[in-house]
Parts: structure tokens; sequence; C-alpha cells
């Protein structure tokens, strides 16, 4: 059967879900590429090969990994903060799902309602989703295909995302740690990172300790 | 969630917005005598709002939500109108219902918090207006206080349906004419609180929120008794300055004018005498803890 291929937008204003193009999900042991069923290995390849050919890659890490609900969480965090210093990649928190007033702060989080703004204001090529829950990333996912160029990757813990460019699912701790696994691996083999030099922000209570 | 949960993972926590950081910090979840007095030196559990400026709903949201006994173990249900648009500002879990289906949804959600948690205390508190309270809602209210379910129903009354624009309630006084109810209201307002009464709740009061501090002693009143003994009701005037033409700083003036003396937002509590005696031994018990505190912290200096 033919698959809408889920491609980096900007597609339309408001691009068609890609379930409802037809388009499925993984089953256990498998990811999408594109809207394509795939070999998990396959994707955490082709996965490792976009974040390090990206401009400015970036983690998007959600409520369920930003706040320590068990120790296994705080694990998870771990990864992902390994994770980004291995790539090297950005991270940004989608630390609510609130309409943020009068708007965000685009440099420094982003938000399911727009998330384009933060997209655009740092020139994010390539996104990786984790522990949003699936309903908000579905909406971003289909903003971000609808507005923006950026490539989108899902790490989802549940049974993975079709809106994405590019999804996991079952994405426990073992697989934050093979993506950064084979993202080392590539860059053994001589695949250079194309990120542009950044310094991550810090936050503290009265403000940025680290400006972004 | 308990407030042991409030807590950020080690390795991402400094991305994360201020707020969040002043949240985990300096919020009062845990502190047995949070309060109003609360605003202002502590992080609030509302972030923004997205009423009209001057709304008092705005104001009526903070003093509840300082006052909860226990927020990281409190689920509010929401409904439909001004009200919910503030839920997502807000640091306490909350589910957003049809509207008019809030009491249902309480009732369930309380009874299973209560299977799934035998060992803590689980708050439910519906917060609505008074078109879904007595309205479009009232089976499912009454059903609800019939049936002694044991959580808070907080209406936020502001005599109209504010959401869409100024439509008659029942709540609404007679003779009123709003922007979408032209004829003016033909029948009294319905006295919801003597309905809550005769229902079967064992706690209901009326008053404005004009003064932090009764709303304060109201709101714990309401959640420390549908703990222990049955459904509680609590009806708050938060006038829609917008839908009576009042300007943003009119809202206290307005709420402060309908509480004097014949007015319709008096101050007035039905209690239960099983509720009164709970309410009284609370009392007793949080002086005797103060007090004990206080010369602990004496003997110590
Ligand atoms: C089932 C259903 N019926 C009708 C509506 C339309 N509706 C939205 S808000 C509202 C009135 C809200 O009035 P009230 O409960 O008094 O809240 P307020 O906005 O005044 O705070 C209505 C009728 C709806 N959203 N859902
Ligand atoms: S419409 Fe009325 S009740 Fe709603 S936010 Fe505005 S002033 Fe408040
Ligand atoms: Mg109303």
């Amino acid at each position: 059967m033919s698959h809408y291929e889920v491609k980096p937008g900007p597609e339309a204003f408001l691009p068609p879900a890609a379930a409802s193009m037809g388009n499925v999900l993984p089953d256990p042991g498998e990811a999408h590429i594109g809207g394509k069923i795939v070999p998990e290995e396959e994707a955490y390849d082709k996965a490792a090969r976009m974040i390090l050919g990206a401009k400015v890659p970036t983690i998007f890490p959600g409520p369920l990994v930003l706040w320590k609900w068990t120790d296994h969480v705080a694990e998870k965090a771990k990864a992902i903060r390994e994770l980004a210093i291995e790539a090297p990649m950005r991270i940004i928190p989608m630390a609510d799902y609130r309409p943020k007033y009068p708007k965000i702060e685009a440099a420094v989080e982003i938000n399911p309602n727009h998330p384009n703004l933060t997209i655009w204001h740092n020139k994010i090529d390539v996104c990786i989703f984790i522990g949003v829950h699936c309903h908000m990333a579905n909406l971003s996912l289909k903003i971000i295909r609808g507005g923006t160029s950026c490539y989108t990757i899902a790490m989802c813990a549940m049974s993975g995302h079709e809106d994405a460019c590019l999804s996991f699912r079952d994405a426990d701790l073992a697989m934050i740690e093979k993506l950064k696994a084979t993202i080392k691996k590539l860059k053994s083999e001589g695949v250079e990172s194309q990120a542009i030099p950044f310094t991550q922000f810090k936050m503290s209570r009265s403000g940025p300790i680290v400006p972004a | 969630m308990s407030k042991e949960k409030i807590v950020l993972c080690e390795d991402l926590a400094d991305v994360m917005p201020p707020e969040y950081q002043e949240l985990v910090e300096t919020a009062t979840y845990g502190n047995q005598d949070r309060g109003w007095k609360d605003i202002g030196s502590s992080k609030e559990l509302i972030e923004q709002h997205s009423l009209c400026a001057g709304c008092p709903e705005s104001i009526a949201f903070r003093y509840i939500l300082a006052s909860l006994p226990a927020p990281e173990n409190t689920v509010f249900v929401g409904s439909t109108g001004c009200t919910s648009l503030v839920f997502p500002h807000v640091a306490v879990h909350n589910i957003h219902s049809l509207f008019g289906n809030q009491n249902a949804i309480a009732s369930g959600l309380k009874r299973t918090l209560a299977c799934r948690f035998p060992d803590v205390e689980k708050d439910v508190v519906v917060l609505a207006g008074d078109g879904a309270t007595v309205d479009i809602g009232l089976d499912m209210t009454m059903q609800s206080w019939f049936r002694q379910e044991k959580f808070t129903t907080i209406c936020f009354d502001n005599e109209l349906y504010a959401n869409t624009g100024g439509q008659e309630s029942g709540l609404m006084q007679k003779g009123f004419v709003a922007k979408m109810a032209p004829k003016g209201k033909s029948f009294e307002k319905v006295r919801l609180a003597e309905i809550a009464r005769e229902a079967g709740c064992a706690y209901v009061a009326v008053l404005t929120v004009s003064k932090p501090n009764r709303v304060e002693q109201v709101i714990k009143n309401a959640v420390l008794v549908a703990r222990e003994i049955g459904p509680t009701f609590v009806q708050l005037y938060t006038p829609c300055i917008l839908e009576i033409g009042k300007q943003s700083m009119e809202g206290l003036d307005e709420m402060k004018d309908s509480e004097t003396i014949g007015g319709r937002f008096v101050q007035k509590e039905y209690i239960t005498d099983e509720a009164q005696k709970l309410l009284d031994s609370i009392k007793e018990e949080t002086k005797a803890r103060k007090k004990a505190a206080k010369d602990k912290k004496t003997v110590t200096a």
C-alpha cells in the first residue's frame, strides 16, 4: 500500500493528520521513517545522521521527563542530557502546555500551541520530541510540519507518532542510550556534526544565568 | 501526585523556566497552615490568567488556590465557561468536563481516588459557573448531593452566562436585562444555597470574594467537611464586570455593595450539627498545634 510521506514542511497551513491519510503506527521493534514502517535499527541510523547533519539540532523534553515522577524518570533525564552533550544538541523545554501570554520566550522554551515560533526564532532544522504527552505532541508536530521546514523525530514512550518525520515507539532509557551510542559510532566513523557552535542556556529562579 | 513529586529532574532542572524553579522552591504545597496571607511571599499556584482585566474571578481563583488544605492531593473538576480558561494556568491537577457534567465526573473521580489511594486523603473540588451549576448541570449537581458524594462544589456566581456573551441564568436577579436577555429576567434568583441545604449538603456558604480571610475560612471548612462527612457547597459572587458595564477597578465595590445589609450576598452559612462539631474540633486542634509550636520556639530561643 502506498503511504503518505511525512516530510518536513512547510506543507500547508493545516497539513492533514498522517493517520487520516492511512498511515499506521509501527509495531513493537519497529519505527517509521517518513510514514514508512522500518525495523528499529534503521531508524537509529537515520535519526543519528539527521542530528549530525543539522545546523541547529534541538531536543524538546516535555513534562514527562522534566519532573521527577520516579527515579527511573530521573535516569531518563540524565540520558537525555548525555545525548545532548554527545551530539551536540541544544535543549529547549516544553515545560507546559498552557497558552502563554503575551507570548513565549522563543529562545528558551517551546509551547505546543505555537511551536513554530521557537523553531523559526532559533532556526531549528532537526528536533526530537521526548516526554511530551501524546495529544500535545500530535498537535505540535502537525503545526511544525505545516509552517516550518524542521525535520521532526519522536522518541515516543508509547506507540509512536504518525505526524513525526521519524518516530520510535516504546522509547525507554536503553533506547535513548542507543541513539547516543549510534551518534558516537557514526562520529568515530568520520561523520562530523554540522551543528553551529552554541552555549546551552541555563536558568535559575530569577532568570537566565547563562543567556541563550 | 504528592508534594514529594513536585521535584524537577536534576539533569534537566537548569533549563526549566524560572516560574517552575520558583514553584518548586517556594510554593506552599504540604504546608498545613497555608492561606491567603502567603500571597506575595510565596509562589502562587496560578501563573497567569486569561480573564478580563479586573475580573473578580481572578482574585477568587487566587484566594481559593492559596486556601486549599492540600493542593498536592487535590483534583479540580471544571466546566465550560470563563473559569475553564484559567485552569491551564493552575498548578493543581484538574479535569475539564463537558458543560454541566462536572458533579457527575467528580463523583466518579472521588470514588476512584478513594479506591486507588486508600491511605491518602484526596480532595475533589468542583469549580464551575452558575450556568453550569444551576441550569444545564442542575441535575448532576443535585444528584451528587442526594447521593452524599464527598466532595466540594464551588459555584462562581456572576449571575449570567458570561463566556457566551450574557445570556440569562437561573442565578440572575429578577428583572435584570443582559445583552442576550433583552426582555429582562422574569423569575426570581434561584435559591441555590437553600436547595443545597435541603438536598443534603453538610456545609453551605454564600459570600462575595471581597474579603480574602472569609474566602479562606469557607474554602477550608468546605473541603474539610467534604473529606469527613459529605457534600459541601460554596457560592461566591464574582460579578462579571464586562456584562454589567463596570470598569476593571469597580469589581470590588460591586461585591461590597452586594454584601451590605439587605444585599443579595450578605454572608450566610448552613452547617449541620455534625459538620459544626467537626469544624470545632479542627479549630481546637489547630489552636493546640500552633500553641505547641510557639511554646517550642520560645523554649529553643
Ligand atoms: C454542552 C454544552 N452546552 C453549551 C455550551 C455553550 N456554553 C459555553 S460557556 C456557556 C455558559 C457558561 O456560563 P457559566 O456557567 O455561568 O460560566 P461563566 O462563563 O459565566 O463563568 C455555555 C452555555 C457548551 N460549551 N457545552
Ligand atoms: S466575561 Fe465577565 S466573568 Fe468572564 S472573564 Fe470577563 S469579566 Fe470575568
Ligand atoms: Mg456565569
